[in-house]
């Protein structure tokens, strides 16, 4: 199947010297929800403002639906509705009007029926003859979201989309960014909040240094990265971790009371039971057992660090 | 064509100018009002004609200066209007949607220089319909007035729209207005003919574009002029051709538009 978005070896080097975006190969499926995850100034803004057309690239070629971004602009930019990181908006304009003007920009006849709806799923109908400078931060940004769907776009970029929105509005995002994947819209968005790619992505990607390190199914890339502790709680505290432990590279809380073992959750011996075996020979009396698994900011943190490292 | 896109550019910009009636239209016939006043009727009262050939014809000062008021306005107001039209996307940064819209660079120069010349063109028509209150006029040539009062609004609207994306600061915005256009038309003629200059300061003159303006724009008028009309008509068309190239090439590398 034909990828929606597919960019190929793109590069971009500012007049500064600095390499933005190196040798950048990605492709996005039709319906597909995507995350970017990187620290700032990984390239993640570069990335997006590459493909619509806000930037322009040094090398490589970026297609939507089949069309060069480039040479057939026109078609590609009509397909792509973007919702930038900071909340640009105009003053004096009215809500309404400003989303109008968006669809027009597109090329779109006016639809008052459909600005209507989409007024109201953003809860927004009750403020469209609001002057923009009026609202709150977080109308603002669901504005921004509104004028880039006005013109019913096939992709949608959401560059850092719940930044500064408190956790209700965050949610309702959330919700409103299911409801445009079922109905056929396919988002990439840029995000520092794990949680938010975790919740809502279907695939991930890191990107650190303007290098895309990984895409990964979200599921896939926590089952293969993702690791698992055992904690095992003590009766007793100890002051060192008896050597006939040692093969095993416990950590001991301070406390004394605590023992962590880390174990790859994709190997098929975990080790868990001759573990607790070599505990018991070892005299520790057990009082509790606890697993937990690494989340996708773990991950994250590590794939980043790793990448520095080098 | 996105026909469409232009159409919501033309009316948006066209929208804060009735948002802004006050500043921008009331604002420049005022002061226009007041140079006649001053010009027209204070010290003009003291000169007799300007233009007559052995003591016969020329007209009367007052109505001499009307087309190179017109013109004062016409280039100050062109101007600011297509460059702050512009300018004002770049600085809250909602540039990115005209960016990323399916738009070519002929179709955003229409939406902005359209109504940066249409707003002109009203002001302009709003001085004319003024001037007629303070002095007799009467019009020689009015196609050739109607061409060259048209071929300025658009001209230097381009301009504007050049000044507009050029600058990066509302500083460098009101620059070209104020420390090269304002000189440039008040010692293009507005108020004299070169003849009344020193020979020296004749062949100056002649080195300023907006001399040939407001000059074939007189012509138009009273059939009085520094230069000959045709010669005029071409400098104005080269300057418009001159300003489309640079708008083009600005939009084609990106210039102060794009990373």
């Amino acid at each position: 199947m034909q990828p929606i978005v597919s960019i190929k070896n793109l590069c971009k080097t500012y007049k500064s010297g600095h390499q933005a975006l190196k040798n950048i190969n990605l492709d996005i499926q039709d319906g597909e929800i995507i995350a970017l995850l990187g620290p700032n100034g990984a390239g993640k803004t570069t990335l997006i403002s590459a493909i619509c057309g806000i930037i322009s690239t040094t090398s490589g070629s970026v297609t939507v639906n089949g069309y060069d971004t480039v040479k057939q602009y026109r078609k590609t930019r009509g397909l792509i509705g973007l919702v930038p990181q900071e909340l640009t908006l105009g003053a004096f304009e009215k809500v309404q009007s400003t989303m109008a003007f968006s669809r027009g920009l597109f090329g779109k006849k006016p639809n008052t029926a459909y600005l209507e709806q989409l007024l109201k799923d953003l809860s927004l109908w009750e403020k469209r003859d609001a002057a923009l400078m009026m609202l709150s931060g977080g109308m603002k940004r669901r504005v921004l979201i509104g004028k880039a769907l006005a013109h019913e776009p096939r992709v949608l970029f959401l560059d850092e989309p719940t930044a500064g929105v408190d956790v209700e509005l965050r949610k309702d995002m959330w919700k409103l960014v299911s409801k445009l994947r079922d109905s056929g819209v396919t988002i990439i968005l840029t995000t520092h909040y794990i949680e938010e790619a975790e919740e809502i992505a279907d695939r991930v990607g890191v990107i650190n240094n303007g290098e895309l390190l990984l895409v990964e199914d979200k599921a896939h890339l926590m089952d293969k990265l993702g690791r698992k502790q055992l904690c095992i709680e003590l009766r007793q505290s100890v002051s060192e971790i008896p050597d006939s432990l040692s093969s095993y590279q416990l950590e001991l809380s301070d406390s004394g009371t605590h023992l962590t073992y880390t174990y790859d959750v994709k190997s098929t011996r975990t080790g868990i039971t001759s573990l607790l075996q070599a505990v018991n020979a070892a005299g520790l009396q057990l009082k509790d057992l606890q697993t937990s698994q690494s989340s996708l900011e773990e991950i994250f943190v590590n794939l980043v660090s790793e990448d520095q490292a080098q | 064509m996105n026909w469409q896109a232009i159409s919501v550019i033309y009316k948006s910009e066209m929208l804060r100018t009735w948002n802004t009636l006050l500043q921008s239209i009331a604002s420049p016939v005022i002061s226009t009002c007041l140079y006649f006043v001053v010009f027209g009727s204070a010290i003009g009262s003291r000169i007799e004609t300007v233009g007559a050939v052995n003591g016969e014809g020329g007209v009367s000062y007052g109505a001499f200066i009307v087309p190179g008021l017109m013109m004062l306005s016409l280039l100050t107001q062109s101007i600011s209007n297509a460059s702050f039209g512009i300018y004002f996307p770049k600085f809250t940064g909602t540039i990115y949607e005209l960016l990323s819209a399916p738009i070519s660079f002929f179709e955003v120069v229409l939406g902005y220089v359209g109504a940066a010349a249409t707003k002109s063109f009203i002001i302009g028509v709003i001085i004319l319909l003024t001037a007629g209150f303070f002095v007799d006029l009467k019009i020689a040539h009015p196609f050739w007035m109607m061409g060259f009062f048209i071929l300025t609004c658009i001209t230097f609207s381009l301009f504007g729209f050049i000044i507009g994306i050029w600058a990066d600061s509302f500083e460098k915005l009101q620059l070209i207005p104020l420390l090269v256009i304002t000189p440039l038309v008040f010692l293009g003629g507005s108020f004299y003919t070169i003849d009344m200059l020193p020979p020296l300061w004749q062949k100056i003159s002649l080195f300023n574009p907006v001399l040939y303006l407001i000059s074939g724009f007189r012509w138009s008028f009273f059939e009085v002029s520094d230069v000959g009309h045709e010669l005029s008509l071409a400098i104005v068309i080269l300057f418009l051709t001159l300003c489309m190239g640079i708008v083009w090439w600005m939009f084609k590398t990106g210039y102060k538009l794009r990373q």
